[in-house]
């Protein structure tokens, strides 16, 4: 059974272990979680939980919405859906409300989230290349990728060059971060480090990966 | 705006009651220093020259002189590590940060002490328990 919870970022803050240390903390409002369908092999191919976070009211939501929501969990409509992959049968039913909770006793988690968009990009800032120096006769090209190939050979750019483009606005995971304080009353979790996705950005939170494959290697 | 679930949490490390600590106070800094097993206490004092931040991340900087080199550090308030911190004058100040004070030198580093108000003494009693007694006596004959 693998514990995934959806949540939203609040914000970064830094607190004060008891021998003076500070560690620089996400909040994230993890749950409750309504579980709105569970998946089989024998009917969808595979195992899996689909949870739901954050209330839609239900004129904003569609009939599709609220229908799929009632009929499974007997639930309001809810705003982030999604999927926590399970490797076997589980515990949970239909309508079950997961909190925060569940992540006491677990030492790290993965979270993925949405980064935030940063429009087209030039190679410095995506990529961070280097640009081309600012003086020695250098003119309207300082922020330029510089070569982006060879010659006739061969003839063409290589798949995958790094080029200016897109940035963010991309589904990240950040892996293996470390669970410092969970407060099953406020619905909090606190997380050593960083979270992609801007303030009151959607998250999905599961026990860490690495975490799962530990124990069976050994 | 900091959102309610950050004060929420923030509110669970904070100190219940802050030394009353302003810009231009010359103050003790009491921190508590691990070595190992034990734990001892080591005094900074100096001149609060910037107060920094707020909630739980609001940090004070002090600045002294240690053999003829300025010496600055700054302190989260809020730190388990500040064991206590004692005021010892107060100085009247115009600014919010007294970073000129790094371009002086000797007597033009000093500042003007100021008059305390009688509910600042107190407060300034209560951070210290009984040793002000007598030092406030003492500051009032300084000054008539």
């Amino acid at each position: 059974m693998i514990v995934g919870l959806l949540g939203q970022k609040v914000g970064m803050t830094q607190i004060f272990e008891e021998d003076g240390t500070a560690v620089p903390v996400t909040v994230l409002r993890v749950g409750p979680c309504t579980v709105l369908q569970v998946k089989t092999p024998e009917r969808d191919g595979y195992y899996a939980i689909q949870l739901g976070f954050d209330d839609k009211p239900r004129g904003k939501a569609t009939k599709p919405e609220r229908g799929h929501a009632k009929k499974h969990a007997n639930a309001e409509p809810k705003r982030f859906i999604r999927e926590i992959r399970q490797d076997g049968p589980v515990d949970w039913k239909e309508g079950d409300v997961l909190t925060v909770s569940l992540f006491e006793g677990i030492s790290a988690v993965d979270v993925t989230g949405t980064s935030k968009g940063r429009g087209t990009a030039g190679t410095m800032k995506r990529w961070g290349f280097g640009g081309l120096p600012a003086s020695h006769g250098v003119k309207r090209k300082h922020r330029s990728p510089g070569s982006i190939g060879a010659t006739t050979d061969p003839g063409r750019v290589l798949k995958g060059k790094k080029m200016a483009g897109h940035m963010g606005n991309a589904r990240v995971t950040v892996r293996n971060l470390k669970v410092v304080r969970v407060y099953p009353e406020e619905n909090l979790l606190l997380v050593c480090g960083g979270v992609p996705g801007p303030n009151r950005g959607y998250v999905i939170v599961r026990q860490s990966k690495k975490l799962r494959s530990a124990p069976q290697a050994s | 705006m900091i959102p309610r679930e950050i004060q929420v949490v923030e509110e669970k490390f904070m100190k219940k009651e802050l030394p009353p600590i302003e810009v231009g106070d010359y103050v003790d800094v009491h921190v508590r220093i691990l070595e190992g097993e034990k734990e001892r206490i080591q005094v900074f004092s100096g001149v609060v020259i910037a107060k920094h931040g707020g909630g739980l991340r609001e940090t004070f900087t002090v600045r002294r002189i240690v053999q003829g080199e300025g010496v600055e550090r700054t302190f989260p308030i809020h730190s388990p590590r500040i064991a206590k911190v004692e005021i010892k004058r107060r100085a009247k100040v115009r600014r919010a940060k007294l970073y000129y004070l790094r371009d002086r030198v000797g007597k033009a580093a000093r500042l003007k002490e100021r008059r305390h108000r009688r509910e600042e003494l107190l407060a300034m009693q209560g951070n210290e328990q009984s040793s002000e007694a007598p030092a406030e006596s003492t500051s009032q004959e300084e000054t008539s």
